[in-house]
């Protein structure tokens, strides 16, 4: 029994046992200290939709053996760049939402192309290097954020200032598009964001379909054993490059997804850290330095946004102040941490 | 190694000089346009120069022995001035001043750094190969923990009896703690004026031992093992050198001269923001230290001063630069914190690139060969 339990720990990781029973402390906690759960359930829903394509991204890039994506930040400006240029053309509805994607994917793959050659240049330091690359690009576009040349009122300084504003709402073009598409309500608490999920699940398919390809089989070959796939004819360099492409686009769509949510295009330094986040979700859910599926995004959104929605709340009830930045700081970066510092198992 | 030497030497010199110092070189043509640009008189220039380099000196020497042990730059510098600023917090809440409460700091921050240091040379063991990533998280989740501990702990678990320094609230650290009991007492302790510019002295001094001191120590025989270490882990270990240990040791010296780093950069300004203080401590420190001239391999005491000459420079002008040029200040703010991140992506890349090369060609040199004697 003992080493059973020894085991099962060994192949869950601790930390993740930690943190699910951290949880289920958590609601089981709530409705001591006056939270209504249907409430707390709902907000993990919706940040579900929010961030789930955010770390659906980090698969096709573990797949291919180019590590956690810390670049992220690359795929988050082109979603910015796309999703500016809908509202400077003052796009609206779906067609706005639509429009940002298609600029944001033409955007994406350029970088994608440039990063993925990068990293093929610099093969086993990509972890590193991605930081710093995600980080520079970051700091380089608050210099063109304010030097490029968007007219729309909505989006610059009204006086004094110019370039354009730290937050831009996206109120009145596209706000809530998905969100709204046939949302259901359940109860009086609960409000389903049907079209958010949808759309999540339909990109989720896609790739899941994708990895099932001949080209997506010849990528996780890349990634368990690159000796292996070249001398199967598979070209090593491109399929890794077609795997930051593919990261790269889905994360751009995923901040789109994530401002159409949140009704908010946040500038400057506020993509700085958002691959940090994202990469311990997917770690939570499972996954590893050299292996990731699908099923652990889900699991891993599931947790990570549940102990943020839950932590502010159940733990200001009880201590009377707001914990919940030092914790979610700890707990993703721990997690971080732990799946470094595990050995690198191969992908099967 | 004497295969990395012949297939690097066989390169054009001048191409070989132009990859080894690509950073310093078009650091240096930077800094040569910006000056003028930005129109900053020479009296005000040296001055600042002046400041940041007895300032900044000494939390980046603190990089330097870490590298010698091959672990690459030492992300985790950050978790030293954490140390050092939980010993500040300290003597601020005793009310002791001057330089007894400076040394009474260096006192109290030292076992706390050497926790730190033990605690991420431990972690760092279990990413061999990814030193840098991981001392990288390493600092971002001890972060969370030095919150857990000043913004929660502190008032409430650790006493603190000073209530100007305690939130409204009864406990916790407020944002800013004034340091003006400390404020400048290394820096003004043998006073020197030239010129009207202050010299501090008494600080060039300390860092003028550490340097002393570095020297010695690479000389030592946990210098000498360190280097081994560096150089190949399974050479050490054969030659019964215990690794992990001198790795833990390497980061552990490293974590507390940062934390003694941070110490002196703090009585120099005077205040401190207790939550973002150490924040970029890292980054600047890394970036000065690779625009010197140092590679993740390999840095030098002459590195650390051509670096922070350099990049501090940048520092200094760039604002200026940006509001003669664009008319926006905020520019050369941006650019700034562009370049100090942009410069460690682009010598960590290079280094990177430069490692394969090397390796690549060493393995076509084995199959050569392997050849040539299949022929014969």
């Amino acid at each position: 029994m003992k080493e059973k339990i020894k085991s099962i720990i060994n192949s869950v990781g601790l930390p993740r046992i930690i943190i699910f029973f951290f949880l289920v402390s958590l609601f089981v906690l709530a409705p001591f200290v006056g939270i209504f759960l249907d409430t707390s359930l709902n907000d993990v829903i919706v940040r579900f939709g929010m961030n789930g394509l955010l770390v659906l991204s980090l698969v096709p890039m573990v797949k291919s053996g180019c590590g956690l994506n810390f670049g992220l930040q690359l795929g988050i400006i082109a979603g910015l760049l796309g999703a500016l240029t809908s509202i400077e053309m003052e796009m609206i509805g779906f067609t706005g939402f639509f429009t940002a994607i298609g600029i944001a994917i033409f955007f994406a793959v350029i970088l994608g192309f440039l990063y993925g050659t990068l990293l093929n240049k610099i093969k086993g330091d990509e972890m590193v290097v991605a930081t710093y690359v995600g980080f520079s690009t970051v700091s380089l576009m608050c210099i063109f954020w304010l030097i490029l040349p968007f007219r729309s009122p909505n989006m610059i300084w009204a006086y004094g200032g110019s370039g354009l504003r730290t937050t831009i709402s996206t109120q009145d073009y596209w706000f809530h598009v998905l969100t709204d598409f046939f949302k259901i309500n359940i109860g009086s608490h609960i409000v389903f964001p049907t079209g958010t999920i949808l759309f999540f699940a339909l990109l989720t398919f896609l790739l899941w379909a994708f990895f099932r390809t001949k080209m997506g089989a010849a990528m996780t070959a890349v990634g368990s054993n690159p000796a292996y796939a070249k001398s199967c004819g598979v070209n090593v360099n491109k399929m890794r490059i077609v795997s930051v492409i593919l990261s790269t686009v889905i994360a751009a769509i995923g901040i789109i997804v994530y401002q159409e949510s949140f009704g908010f295009i946040q500038l400057y330094m506020a993509p700085l850290y958002m691959a940090f986040p994202a990469i311990a979700a997917l770690l939570l859910g499972g996954a590893s330095v050299r292996k990731a599926s699908i099923k652990n995004v889900i699991i891993g959104v599931f947790l990570f946004q549940g102990i943020l929605t839950m932590t502010p709340s159940v733990v200001n009830n009880i201590i009377q102040s707001d914990m919940s930045e030092t914790i979610r700081i700890i707990v993703s970066n721990g997690m971080i941490v732990y799946a470094l510092t595990r050995k690198i198992e191969r992908a099967r | 190694m004497m295969k990395k030497q012949s297939s690097t030497k066989t390169m054009n010199p001048g191409v070989y000089f132009l990859i080894n110092y690509a950073v310093p070189t078009i650091f240096t043509i930077l800094v040569a346009f910006a000056i003028p640009l930005s129109r900053l008189s020479g009296d005000y220039f040296v001055r600042e120069l002046m400041i940041r380099l007895s300032r900044n000196s000494f939390l980046i020497l603190a990089l330097l022995i870490p590298v010698m042990a091959g672990m690459g730059m030492n992300f985790g510098i950050v978790l030293g001035a954490m140390a050092g600023e939980i010993g500040l917090i300290f003597i601020t809440d005793w009310q002791i001043i001057g330089i007894s409460g400076f040394l009474l700091a260096i006192l109290v921050s030292t076992p706390i750094a050497i926790l730190f240091g033990y605690f991420a040379g431990i972690v760092l063991n279990r990413a061999k190969g990814r030193e840098m990533v991981t001392g990288f998280m390493v600092a971002f989740f001890m972060n969370g923990i030095y919150q857990l501990i000043v913004l929660y702990g502190m008032g409430n678990i650790i006493p603190i009896s000073n209530t100007n320094i305690l939130l409204p609230r009864g406990y916790g650290i407020r944002n800013a703690i004034s340091l003006l009991g400390i404020r400048q007492v290394l820096d003004k302790l043998i006073p020197l004026e030239i010129g009207g510019i202050l010299i501090p002295v008494a600080t060039f001094i300390v860092i003028a031992t550490l340097c002393v001191f570095m020297v010695w120590f690479r000389k030592t025989k946990l210098g000498q093992d360190m280097r081994t270490v560096g150089q190949d882990n399974e050479v050490a270990r054969i030659s019964g050198i215990n690794v992990e240990k001198t790795r833990v040791l390497s980061i552990v010296i490293s974590t507390v001269l940062a934390c003694y780093g941070q110490i002196i950069f703090l009585q120099n300004i005077g205040t401190m923001n207790t939550y973002n203080s150490h924040e970029q401590v890292g980054v600047f420190a890394i970036a000065a230290l690779l625009v010197g001239g140092a590679s993740v391999a390999k840095a030098s005491i002459l590195n650390v001063f051509i670096g922070v000459i350099l990049f501090h420079t940048m520092f200094v002008v760039s604002p200026r630069a940006g509001k003669e040029l664009m008319g926006q200040a905020q520019l050369g703010e941006y650019f700034r914190v562009f370049v100090s991140y942009g410069v460690i992506a682009f010598s960590l890349a290079l280094y990177a690139w430069r490692k394969r090369v090397e390796k690549e060609n060493e393995r076509k040199k084995v199959m050569d060969y392997r050849k040539s004697i299949l022929v014969k």
